[in-house]
Order: C-alpha cells, then structure tokens, then sequence
C-alpha cells in the first residue's frame, strides 16, 4: 500500500514538473494530461471513418428506400409510406440499441449511423436504458430525452420560426 | 425501376453521412450536436423551399436523415401556418413529426423496461 501511494505521488510530482517544462518550452499550454489522452484516445485514419460513414449511412437510407417502395406498390401515397417507413426505422433501430447492435455499428460507421433518422432513435433508446437505475422518473424518463431533447426543441423552434416568417411576408 | 430508386437513395444517403463524418472529423462534435445542426440545416434548406426536391428525386436517401426530419417539420409548420393562421404553424410541425417521436418513446421505453445497460468493451 505504502509503495502504491509513494508511487502514485512520485508520478503526480512528475506529471507537473513535466508539464511545467513543457508549457514553458513550446510556450503553449500543452499539460502532459492531453499528451496522454492523444496517446490513448484510438487512432483511425480520415479516409477509413469517411468510407464506412458513406457505406452504412448510404445502406441505411437503401433500407428505407425499400420499405417505401414496398409501401408504394402496396398502395400507399409516398409522402405516407415514407412517414411510415421512418417508425420503422426507429423501431428497429430502437431494439437494435437494446440488444447492443446499434452500438458496435456506431463504433466504426460513425455518423454514418448518428445522421440517419436511427441515430435519432439510438439518442433516445441508449440513455434510457444506461440511467434505468436511477429510477423510473427521473432515470428513465427523464434522460430518455438527454440527446433527443435539443433536437425536438430546435426542430419546433426553427420550424415556427420558419412558419410565421411566410405567414408574416404572406409566401 | 426500383434498383435505381435504391441506387440513388444509397448514394444521397452516404454522401449526407459522408458530410457529417467530414464535419466530426475537422471539429469534434458530439452526436447531439451534429443531429441539432443537420435539423436546422435541412429545416433552412426547406425554408427556401431547396429540401423538397432532394425529397422529390432522391426519395430516402434524402427523408431518412435527420435534415428530411427537419424539412418535414418546417412543411408541418408551413402547411398549417397557410391553413389555420398562427396556431397551425404552432401546431403543425410536431404534428408532422409525431409518428416518428412518439414511435422512439415508446419502443425506447419498452427497450429501457426489457433490457438491462452493457458495460462498455474495449
């Protein structure tokens, strides 16, 4: 135990001398603390992320394509079938988050699945089911609009915004 | 017909996410932040009427990202504002975004009461 913590106060010591010679030397304030984050934090290449973000961003919206012309042929308007076949989406990507796919997805397509009307649904699912422990109401429900919130909250806003602006000038 | 339909949907589709991956690259913005700006990007977009005919010739490739979300609430909020005045523009953007909202809490709900959180692998 001794030794632990003697150790653990030699690196603190170390850290902040370190950092100190640091910050003076390239007159930046560089803490060894980012070095390390930079260090830890995983690397992947641009080009890798860009690629995989188009393949399942661009396979996703493929999937909606389908539903709605499987809706068109079945004799539903467009506008209707693709409002249907985002609750689909949701849906799926909904249970998606609670069995733990929708997020190995996310680790490598990034915004490929973020930007999708699923990323929406992951928003709401995934804090949800991460703060269930802290009770019904102000766990679950509450953080459930954690992320989904904001989104809801300026969609209304810079939609009636929008709304009254046409109606005021009479577009 | 319908191959080509899905063709041009992947692609509309990856490229919209191909700009978001751009965008997290060179900034570092979290999920909720990029889902906030491409909303109001594609809710501007529509406001000069310019998301529509994404709509219109990309089909989902343009309405599944969450700026076709955006431009379905400015359409709500216009089409009601030009129906019944201001309270259709108050009333008529969630009232187009509904389904989709109202769908992601419930099954977000039943998810959270079925399954239990995951620690996080490396």
């Amino acid at each position: 135990m001794d030794k632990k913590t003697e150790a653990s106060n030699l690196s603190v010591k170390e850290i902040q001398e370190k950092s100190k010679i640091k910050s003076y030397k390239n007159d930046v304030k560089k803490t060894l603390y980012m070095d390390y984050v930079f260090e830890q934090s995983p690397k992947s290449s641009h080009w890798k992320n860009m690629f995989w973000a188009f393949l399942i961003g661009g396979l996703i919206c493929s999937i909606g394509q389908v539903i709605i012309d499987l809706f068109v042929q079945g004799g539903v308007e467009t506008k209707q079938a693709s409002m249907y076949t985002s609750c689909i989406l949701v849906a799926v990507a909904a249970c998606a988050t609670g069995l733990g796919i929708y997020d190995k997805l996310g680790r490598f397509a990034g915004a490929g699945s973020t930007i999708p009307i699923t990323g929406f649904s992951n928003a709401v699912v995934a804090p949800a089911i991460e703060f269930k422990s802290e009770g019904m109401i102000y766990g679950l429900a509450a953080k459930m609009f954690n992320v989904a919130g904001p989104v809801v909250v300026n969609g209304v806003f810079v939609s009636t915004i929008i709304a009254l602006i046409y109606l005021i000038f009479g577009v | 017909m319908m191959w080509l339909n899905i063709l041009k949907a992947f692609l509309m589709g990856g490229f919209i996410c191909l700009l978001g991956q751009i965008l997290i690259n060179l900034t570092h913005l979290t999920n909720g932040k990029i889902l906030v700006t491409f909303l109001i990007a594609g809710a501007i977009l529509q406001a000069f009427n310019l998301y529509q005919p994404l709509i219109d010739t990309f089909g989902a490739g343009a309405s599944v990202p969450i700026s076709g979300f955006g431009c379905s609430l400015v359409n709500g909020a216009v089409e009601g504002a030009r129906a019944e005045g201001v309270f259709g523009a108050i009333k008529g953007g969630l009232e187009a975004c509904a389904p989709g909202i109202a769908t992601a809490i419930i099954f977000g709900y039943v998810n959270a009461l079925i399954f239990s959180p995951r620690t996080k692998k490396k």
